[in-house]
């Protein structure tokens, strides 16, 4: 069958199932949008910037474990795709991007809306294609395909000329198979070290398990489960971990790491045995490395080699799927009581338990973790989605709202993209129609993608739309409140009145700025139909507890209630940077070569004192004072 | 920290030397040096590579080297007993009087003349790159005008062939099959 090659475009994408693309159109992918009047069976979204094209792919892809696909113009279209790609990769999310380029003849002229894409995107991806003909275009597809959502999943993009899209060729969608030798998504340990790894669970006495994405992503939930069941073994979840264990079920502590909760990284600290389950041992996770988890031995289950050992040294290393993985280790494990280790968690955990924010009383004020913890007792008995921005909201959520359910949260957590929220929401409620889908999302945040409120509006789907709205980057000034001295540069932030922005967009919009109205608040936005924007207007300088500062042991984290914390800003400098790039700006090369190693960057400022003047910054903080009160007065 | 030389097979199309170099500044590896050159099966390159890594690092190059699509099979070779050459072209200042001097030199480093002037000699040597080195650090008091070295190639000894098929592969993977595993000496990559 001869087709052009935006036909087969749109074939290969039915072949593979893909019931909805989001794109933008342009000059270079044109063809392949006049081919799409083809192909009603695949229903197009059209998205109000490219980033957002990426985002709602990404979270169709986390809601349904199947493949997003993204599609832009050459040059600027594509180039928004950026940040979304990146988002992809950091988080292993299986996205396919198909972008136009200029004709092939025209490559490497500086040709009108020429950029180099794969040359962009080459660190962001999983793999990329550039196609020149239209011969190439259904195997570049198929195998992009594959590799997307093989092994650890990720981005793939595929940039096709113009001339590519509409030269006609012969389509055989069998011929183009996927031809990769190099490609092996299905490493596997040794019989060996499933011995070692036995021995050493077997023999653990204060072992902790650490559920990641990779639980969610291998779909090893019941597995995990059994592990930690038989074996007595709490679990600690990551951030992207988060609904691969119930939080209901008593094995499992909770969040790990530097919004995590005191009583699981204090377990960590003093467990003999860390079993990773599909987890990277991020920088969050761990703090300071020097003294993370000094008594525990590791068993890592990784699906990627290159993640072991990276991080963090362990003992023992499995290749391979984690819920295959899993099914060969189970038959080994022996059964444990381990009363003992869960009645020091039991200790930790009491002592912890009552510095709850839920113990706060009423005092007026509207505070955040308040206002998710109550959109979460009244939305238990549906089913939802919860998709997050990037700031303290996004912590608030993952402390306060219980996720029973893999795929039920879906966050930015690698790179944390501001602006992800809203679009990636979209793309979820696309995967899973049948659900609510919550955006709990910053005023800043909410700002960089608002315009995908239109694609909601165009689209007739209903994404109800938490702003926890702070008048501030939270997080950021979070940040400068205990480690620059409560200087508040440029963190303060003014929005517009976010309900009428919703109706600008023919949308509803509802606000809430106490917390005897977050009931009515919710009840309203759930029983409205169409997109629901809230502005729920909360206390400003609220903290986000407890926090394990950056660089510091794990251990010692700050804890709720807010104390008199962290004048120092030492272990903040250390985190930012690593001691092998300090840049000669900074210090004198005799000075960087005394500091060697890690943990002594704290120290940078100190050499300073020799010359003249202080690193320090300025003399006087830059208050920005008026604009608390201009928000005050506004509300 | 020691030196590490890699093998890696490599598809021969458009853009894989990119994704090396990018993999490596990325990861902010180490690189001595990078060759690639074509290897005995069409369509593949052979590519030898030395870093400066721990026992561990290496071991994460390697990894991240195979997570490249288009990277057939990666081989550590710093344990094996292994031949590693390199050319070096030098141009050296003569004068009437240094020039039996230098030839004499080129002589004991078993180098070769590869054209002459009046003023100057080009010699090619081959060896390891501590011969070159060396040869580089005798010529210099003589004047070297310009120096260009290629990195190191690097070959196991004996029989056993190392092929660009992978060492560690299950034969089934999802949708197709890899083509080999006659190599299948386990994951010695994986820890
Ligand atoms: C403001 C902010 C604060 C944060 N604070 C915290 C915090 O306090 N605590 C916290 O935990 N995180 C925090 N994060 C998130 C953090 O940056 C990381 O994104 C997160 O810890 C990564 O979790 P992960 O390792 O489980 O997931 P990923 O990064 O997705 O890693 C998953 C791992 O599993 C592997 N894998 C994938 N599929 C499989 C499979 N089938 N079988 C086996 N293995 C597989 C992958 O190769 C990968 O190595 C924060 C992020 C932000 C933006
Ligand atoms: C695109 C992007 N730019 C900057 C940042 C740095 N950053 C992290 S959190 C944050 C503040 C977020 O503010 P807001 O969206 O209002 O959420 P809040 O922390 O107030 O809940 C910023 C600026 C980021 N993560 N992403
Ligand atoms: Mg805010």
């Amino acid at each position: 069958m001869k087709l052009t090659g935006a036909e087969i475009i749109w074939e290969c994408l039915q072949k593979e199932g893909v019931d909805v693309v989001f794109g933008y159109p342009g000059g270079a992918i044109l063809p392949t949008y006049d081919a799409m009047t083809k192909y009603p069976k695949i229903h197009h979204v059209l998205v109000r910037h490219e980033q957002g094209a990426t985002h709602m792919a990404d979270g169709y892809a986390r809601a349904s474990g199947k493949v997003g696909v993204a599609i832009a113009t050459s040059g600027p279209g594509a180039t928004n795709m950026v940040t979304g790609i990146a988002t992809a990769m950091m988080d292993s999310s299986p996205i396919v991007c198909i972008t136009g380029q200029v004709g092939s003849k025209a490559i490497g002229t500086d040709a009108f809306q020429e950029t180099d894409v794969t040359g962009v995107t080459l660190p962001i991806t999983k793999h990329n294609y550039l196609v020149t003909r239209p011969d190439d275009i259904a195997r570049a597809i198929r195998e992009a395909f594959y590799i997307a959502k093989s092994g650890r999943p990720g981005p793939v993009l595929v940039d096709i000329t113009k001339d590519a899209q509409q030269l006609t060729c012969e389509f055989d969608w069998e011929a183009a198979a996927p031809k990769l030798p190099g490609y092996r998504p299905d490493l596997r340990a040794l019989p060996s070290e499933y011995a070692k790894a036995l021995e050493l669970i077997n023999t653990a006495k204060r072992p902790i398990i650490f559920a990641g994405q990779g639980v969610i992503k291998a779909n090893a939930t019941a597995q995990v489960l059994e592990l930690a069941d038989t074996t007595r073994t709490p679990i600690a979840v990551t951030l992207l971990g988060i609904g691969a264990i119930p939080a209901s079920s008593p094995l499992n502590l909770g969040m790990m790491g530097m919004h995590g909760e005191a009583w699981v990284n204090e377990a960590i600290q003093q467990a003999d045995l860390i079993i990773a389950l599909g987890m990277r041992f991020d920088d969050r996770v761990t703090g300071n490395l020097k003294t993370y988890a000094p008594h525990a031995k590791k068993i890592h289950v990784e699906i990627d080699p290159s993640e072991v050992n990276k991080n963090v040294h362990v003992d023992v290393a499995l290749i391979g799927d984690l819920a295959e993985v899993l099914e060969e280790l189970l038959p080994g494990v022996r059964a444990a009581d381990r009363s003992d280790w869960w009645a020091t968690i039991a200790a930790a955990k009491g002592d912890s338990a009552v510095r709850d924010i839920q113990a706060l009383p009423d005092s007026g004020h509207l505070y955040a973790a308040h206002v998710i913890n109550d959109i979460w007792r009244l939305t238990q008995k549906r089913n939802t989605i919860v998709v997050t921005d990037v700031g303290q909201h996004q912590m608030w959520e993952a402390q306060y709202f219980h996720h029973e359910k893999p795929r039920s949260l879906i966050t930015s957590g690698g790179l944390g993209t501001m602006g992800f929220a809203l679009p990636a929401a979209i793309g979820a409620k696309f995967a899973c129609p049948e659900k609510d889908v919550w955006v709990v999302v910053g005023d800043g945040g909410f700002q960089m993608t608002s315009c995908e409120l239109a694609t909601a509006e165009q689209e007739g789907i209903k994404v109800n739309v938490a702003i926890i709205n702070n008048a501030f980057l939270g997080m950021v000034r979070q940040w400068q409140e205990f480690f620059y001295d409560k200087r508040y540069a440029a963190t303060p932030m003014t929005g517009p009145d976010f309900a009428k922005l919703a109706e600008a967009y023919r949308l509803t919009g509802l606000r809430c700025n106490k917390r005897s109205d977050v009931k009515a608040t919710v009840e309203k936005t759930l029983a409205t139909k169409g997109t629901v924007v809230i502005d729920f207007v909360v206390e400003k300088e609220d903290t986000v507890f407890p926090m394990v500062p950056a660089g510091a042991a794990l251990d010692k984290m700050i804890r709720r209630p807010k104390q008199d914390v962290m004048s120092e800003s030492g272990a903040d400098k250390d985190w930012e940077m690593p001691s092998s790039t300090l840049p000669g700006v900074f210090v004198e090369a005799a000075v960087e070569a005394s500091l060697n190693g890690h943990g002594k960057a704290a120290k940078l400022s100190k050499p300073a004192k020799k010359s003249a003047k202080p690193v320090k910054v300025a003399a006087k903080p830059l208050r920005v004072a008026p604009t608390k009160k201009r928000s005050t007065a506004r509300r | 920290m020691a030196k590490h030389t890699l093998i890696a097979y490599v598809e021969d199309v458009p853009g894989v030397l990119n994704r090396i170099a990018s993999l490596f500044r990325r990861r902010n590896f180490n690189i001595d040096s990078l060759t690639v050159g074509r290897a005995e099966q069409p369509g593949v390159s052979r590519l030898t590579v030395v870093v400066e890594a721990t026992e561990a690092g290496a071991r994460l190059v390697e990894a991240n080297l195979y997570k490249l699509v288009n990277v057939l099979r990666v081989d550590d070779l710093t344990r094996k007993p292994a031949l590693m050459r390199e050319l070096g072209l030098v141009k050296v200042t003569v004068t009437p009087d240094t020039r039996t001097q230098v030839l004499q030199l080129v002589d004991v480093f078993r180098a070769r003349v590869v054209d002459v002037d009046d003023q100057a000699l080009v010699i090619e040597v081959t060896g390891t790159p501590e011969k070159i080195g060396k040869f580089e650090l005798v010529l210099r008091p003589y004047g070297i005008v310009e120096m260009v070295r290629t990195g190191v190639v690097a070959m196991a000894r004996g029989h056993e062939p190392l092929s660009s098929n992978p060492p560690l592969v299950r034969a089934e993977v999802a949708g197709h099959k890899a083509e080999d595993h006659a190599h299948d000496t386990g994951v010695s990559m994986s820890v």
